[in-house]
C-alpha cells in the first residue's frame, strides 16, 4: 500500500450468515453463536458435505425493488444491500461529493455462480446437452458471466464516476479489494471508495468442487459445531455466503464533514506462495512476509497489535500454516496476542469473508471486544496460541490485524488502527 | 519510477506468437471466421475470432493441460513467451528476489469451458463426477495463480475484472506494483469465451454481429456497423522498472507512461460519458499533450451509438481528423480481458517499427470525423500511442505508451 494520504472507514454494511445487517452480525459474534446448519437452499443429500452457513436474506425485506431482484444474482443483491447500509451509516451525501472523485472496488471469488448454474441448467435442459439452447438465455446472462457486474451495480447505486473495478483473487478477494481501494485513496486517485466483497457460493457446483478435494467439513450430523478452526477434531471448512461493504474516505475528507470514523486502514500487503494452487507450506513464510510488510508500512511493532483475526478456515493445513506465520512475523508476541477465527460462526464465504472479517475487526476496535473462536474445545497441539475459545473477550485494542489465505497461493494482510490514532 | 515493457507474448486469432501476429496484422490479414469449436448450427452468432492451431499440450505438460482451462493455457503460453522475450526465463531471473516479482492479470469469463463441462457432469450424472480440478481451473484468479507458481513469483499478485477495460486496469495496477517496490510484473490478459455456454451468455448482450460474412461482421465506425465479433486469445507482457531493465542492458519496447480509468454516469442520468476524461487523465499522468499523440488505438465496439460516443471523445480531444486512429481488433474480434492487453502490445510494436497497423474491411463513415487507418498499414514515426478501452456497464480506461528514449 502506498503511504500517501491516510484512509479511514466511515461506514459499514454487512450481510452475514444469520440475520442481515451489521448489528445482527456483531451480536452473533459476541454471543459466540454459530450460523452453520444443514443446507436448505438446494437438496444436498447426494453431497459429501451437506452443511453451510446461510444468510436469512429476503431481498424484498432488504429493500430491493422487484426489478433489482430480477436483474441481480444473489451475490449482487448482497453487495447492494451492504453498500446501502454502509452509505447510510457513513452519512455521506452524494450530492455534496464530486462523483469523479468517488470510486468502487468489489471483491468476489466466484462471481454470480448461482445465477450461472441456475441458467445453465435451463439452457442445457438439465445438464444433458453440450450445445446449449440459446433461445432460453435470460437477458442478464452475460452479467452473470463477468464479475465486473458487481462493481458496475454498486457504482450505479452511488453514482461513482471515478475508478471502478472488481477484484477477484479467490479467497483473499475481500482483503485485496479493500487494500486496492485504500491504495487508490492514498495515492490521490479518489477521495471516497465504496469497497468490499461479496460471494454466494452455496450452490451444487461449488459444493461439488469442494467435495471433490475433500476441503469441506463432513460434520453433517452436528452442523452447529461443524466449523472448528484450531481444534484437534476439525475436518474442513464450512461453506458460507454473504458480503461486507465499507465507505472508505481520505482522512481529511472525513474530518471535514465530521464523519464517524471506525478505523484507519493503516497498512495492506499481500504475497503469493508460488507453491501450489491449493497447498500451503507449513512454514507460513509468505503470509508472514505480508504481515511484516504491514508492520513496516504502519511503522509499528508486533507488540502493538492487540488482536489478530485469523483466516482460520478449519482445515488442518491452514491452521498450522498460519499459526507458523504468526510466530514467524510476530515473534514472542504471537503467544500473547488474542487470535480468533469467526469462520467458526459464519463459515467461509470465499472472497467475501475477508471483507466480513475486516468488518468484525472494525467493530472489535469500536467495542473493544474480541470475538471468539467458537467450537474450540480441544486445541490441536500444533496450534498453541491464544485462540480466544468459545467466549468473547474484553480487550483494550488500538491496532488489529486481519489475514487471508486462498487458492492460487495468495496471502493477504490488513492492519486497522483505532480512529484516535488517526485524529 | 518508469515502467517499461521488456517482453511480450501473443495468442491471437490471426497469429500465434508475436511475429506471426504482427506480420498478419500489418498485412491486414484477419483471423475472423466461422465458429467451429462446437456445432453452432442454429446459433445466431456465425463469425468469431478463433485461434487456430493452439494446442495446450504443444506448450504445457499434459498434467498442466488437464488442470487448466483454455484461457489459462493461452496465458501460460503467452507469459512464457514474454519472459523469454525479455531475457527473463528461469535462468535470467536468478538475481531477482522472489518477492520482487508479481503477476497481475485481467479476467472476465474465466474457465468457462472447463466449468461448463463440469456443470454438465454435475447435472447429468451427479456431484461425485465433478473433477478435483474444477475448484482451481474455473475461478477468475486461476491464471494469475498458475503463472505465479510456474515462475516462482511471490510478490503482490492481482486479478482485475472490468470487462473489456480490464487489460488496461491490470496494466495500471502492475505499474503501481512496480512503483511500490517490485522489479518485475507479468501482466496482461487472455480470454477463451467460445464454449457453447459462454457464447450464449455473450449473445444475451444483443451486441454480437449476426453476420455470417467474416469481412462484414465487425465494422466499427462504418455505416454498416451492426455489432461486434467475440474472439479468443490476448497478450501477456513483462513490465519492469526502467532502472532494473537498463542494468540488465535491456531497452524495452515502450514505456507505460500514463494510465487512468473512469466510470460512466448511471444510465438515465443525462450526464455525459467519461471515456474522454479517462484519456485526459492518462495523458496528464504521462505528461503528454494532445499534439504529442501519434496514434489512437480505439475501443471500436462496432455498436453505432458507442462508436459515436468514442468518436466524439477523440474529436473533442484531438480535433477533426487530427490524429490517426486504428482498430487492429477488427482482425481478431473483441477479446474481453485479452483485448486491451493485445492493443497495448500492438501499440508498442507500432512504436518499435514506426508503422501504424490498419483496421480492416471498414469504409469509415464521414460523420465520425476520424482519420482511420484502413486497408493498409501506414508508416509513421510513433513516439506516443493512446490506447482506449471500455467495458460493458460503463468502464472506461486509457493508457499512454511512449517510445523509450535513446
Amino acid at each position: 500500500m502506498n503511504r500517501g494520504r491516510r484512509v479511514v472507514i466511515t461506514g459499514i454494511g454487512v450481510v452475514a450468515p444469520g440475520d442481515p445487517g451489521t448489528k445482527a452480525f456483531w451480536e452473533l459474534l459476541v454471543a459466540g453463536r454459530t450460523a452453520t446448519r444443514p443446507i436448505s437452499s438446494f437438496d444436498a443429500s447426494r453431497f459429501r458435505s451437506r452443511i453451510a452457513a446461510e444468510c436469512d436474506f429476503a431481498p424484498e425485506q432488504e429493500g430491493l425493488s422487484p426489478q433489482e431482484i430480477r436483474r441481480m444474482d444473489r451475490a449482487t443483491q448482497f453487495a447492494i444491500v451492504c453498500a446501502r447500509e454502509a452509505i447510510a451509516d457513513s452519512g455521506i451525501e452524494w450530492g455534496a461529493e464530486r462523483s469523479e472523485r468517488v470510486g468502487v472496488t468489489i471483491g468476489s471469488a466466484v462471481g454470480a455462480t448461482i445465477g450461472l448454474e441456475t441458467e445453465y441448467n435451463v439452457v442445457s435442459d438439465g445438464g444433458g446437452r453440450w450445445v446449449v439452447d440459446h433461445s432460453y438465455g435470460v437477458p442478464q446472462l452475460y452479467g452473470y458471466l463477468v464479475p465486473s457486474t458487481f462493481a458496475a451495480e454498486v457504482a450505479w447505486l452511488c453514482g461513482a464516476e471515478g475508478p471502478v473495478t472488481t477484484v477477484s483473487t479467490g479467497c483473499t478477494s475481500g482483503l485485496d479489494a479493500i487494500g486496492y481501494a485504500a491504495d487508490l485513496i492514498a495515492r490521490g486517485d479518489a477521495d471516497v471508495m465504496v469497497a468490499g466483497a461479496t460471494d454466494a457460493p452455496i450452490s451444487p457446483i461449488s459444493a461439488a468442487s469442494f467435495d471433490a478435494i475433500k476441503a469441506t467439513s463432513t460434520n453433517n450430523d452436528d452442523p452447529e459445531h461443524a466449523s472448528r478452526p484450531f481444534d484437534r477434531d476439525r475436518n474442513g471448512f464450512v461453506l458460507g455466503e454473504g458480503a461486507a461493504v465499507f465507505v472508505l474516505e481520505e482522512h481529511e475528507h472525513a474530518r471535514a464533514r465530521n464523519a464517524n470514523r471506525y478505523a484507519e486502514v493503516s497498512a495492506y500487503a499481500h504475497r503469493s506462495n508460488a507453491f501450489h494452487m491449493t497447498g500451503l507450506r507449513p512454514d507460513g513464510r509468505e503470509m508472514a512476509e505480508a504481515i511484516t510488510r504491514c508492520l513496516d508500512q504502519a511503522e509499528i511493532n508486533a507488540g502493538d497489535i492487540g488482536y489478530v483475526n485469523a483466516h482460520g478456515s478449519g482445515t488442518r493445513q491452514n491452521d498450522r500454516h498460519e499459526t507458523a506465520a504468526f510466530k514467524r512475523s510476530l515473534g514472542a508476541h504471537a503467544y500473547d496476542v488474542p487470535v480468533s477465527s469467526i469462520k467458526s460462526m459464519v463459515g467461509h464465504s470465499l472472497g467475501a469473508i475477508g471483507a466480513i472479517e475486516l468488518a468484525a475487526c472494525a467493530l472489535a476496535l469500536t467495542h473493544q471486544v474480541v470475538p471468539p473462536t467458537a467450537n474450540l474445545h480441544t486445541p490441536d497441539p500444533e496450534c498453541d496460541l491464544d485462540y480466544v475459545p468459545i467466549t468473547a473477550r474484553d480487550v483494550r485494542l488500538d491496532t488489529v490485524l486481519s489475514v487471508g489465505s486462498g487458492f492460487g497461493g495468495f496471502q493477504s494482510a490488513v492492519l486497522l488502527a483505532s480512529p484516535e490514532r488517526a485524529a | 519510477m518508469t515502467a517499461v515493457i521488456t517482453g511480450i507474448g501473443v495468442v491471437a486469432p490471426n497469429g500465434l506468437g508475436v511475429e506471426d501476429y504482427w506480420a498478419a496484422t500489418l498485412a491486414g490479414m484477419s483471423g475472423l471466421g466461422p465458429l467451429t469449436r462446437f456445432d453452432a448450427t442454429g446459433y445466431p452468432t456465425k463469425v468469431v475470432g478463433e485461434v487456430p492451431g493452439f494446442t495446450a499440450t504443444d506448450h504445457l505438460t499434459s498434467r498442466m493441460a488437464i488442470q487448466t482451462d483454455r484461457w489459462t493455457q493461452m496465458a501460460l503460453y503467452a507469459s512464457d513467451s514474454a519472459l523469454l522475450d525479455a531475457g527473463l526465463d528461469a535462468a535470467g531471473r536468478e538475481d531477482f528476489d522472489e518477492y520482487e516479482m508479481a503477476v497481475v492479470t485481467a479476467s472476465s469469463s474465466a474457465g468457462n469451458e472447463f466449468g461448463q463441462r463440469e456443470l454438465g457432469r454435475l447435472w447429468s450424472t451427479g456431484p461425485e463426477h465433478v473433477t478435483a480440478y474444477q475448484s482451481i481451473a474455473w475461478f477468475y484468479a486461476a491464471t494469475t495463480g498458475q503463472i505465479s507458481i510456474r515462475n516462482g513469483m511471490r510478490g503482490p499478485c492481482g486479478v482485475l475484472a472490468s470487462e473489456q477495460a480490464g487489460g488496461l486496469d491490470a496494466l495500471a495496477h502492475a505499474r503501481r506494483v512496480l512503483g511500490s517496490g517490485a522489479r518485475l510484473v507479468v501482466t496482461g490478459g487472455t480470454e477463451a469465451p467460445l464454449s457453447p455456454y459462454a457464447v450464449v451468455c455473450l449473445q444475451s448482450t444483443g451486441a454480437l454481429s449476426p453476420s455470417a460474412d467474416p469481412a462484414a461482421a465487425y465494422l466499427p465506425f462504418d455505416d454498416r456497423a451492426g455489432g461486434y465479433v467475440p474472439g479468443e486469445g490476448g497478450a501477456m507482457m513483462v513490465l519492469e522498472d526502467d532502472a532494473s531493465a537498463k542494468a540488465r542492458g535491456v531497452r524495452g519496447y515502450g514505456i507505460v507512461a500514463g494510465c487512468a480509468s473512469t466510470f460512466d454516469p448511471r444510465p438515465g442520468s443525462g450526464k455525459p460519458p467519461n471515456l474522454g476524461r479517462a484519456a485526459e487523465l492518462a495523458m496528464a499522468d504521462a505528461g503528454v499533450e494532445a499534439g504529442d499523440v501519434d496514434v489512437v488505438f480505439a475501443d471500436a465496439t462496432g455498436i453505432p451509438a458507442l462508436d459515436e460516443r468514442e468518436a466524439e471523445a477523440i474529436v473533442a480531444l484531438f480535433g477533426h481528423r487530427a490524429v490517426p486512429v486504428t482498430a487492429p481488433k477488427t482482425m481478431t474480434g473483441r477479446l474481453i480481458a485479452g483485448g486491451a492487453a493485445l492493443d497495448v502490445v500492438t501499440a508498442v510494436l507500432a512504436i518499435r517499427d514506426g508503422v501504424i497497423p490498419p483496421a480492416t474491411n471498414i469504409r469509415p463513415a464521414e460523420r465520425y470525423g476520424l482519420d482511420l487507418v484502413v486497408g493498409r498499414a501506414r508508416p509513421a514515426e510513433v513516439r506516443t500511442a493512446l490506447v482506449l478501452a471500455r467495458g460493458e456497464g460503463g468502464f472506461n480506461s486509457a493508457a499512454v505508451l511512449t517510445k523509450v528514449p535513446r
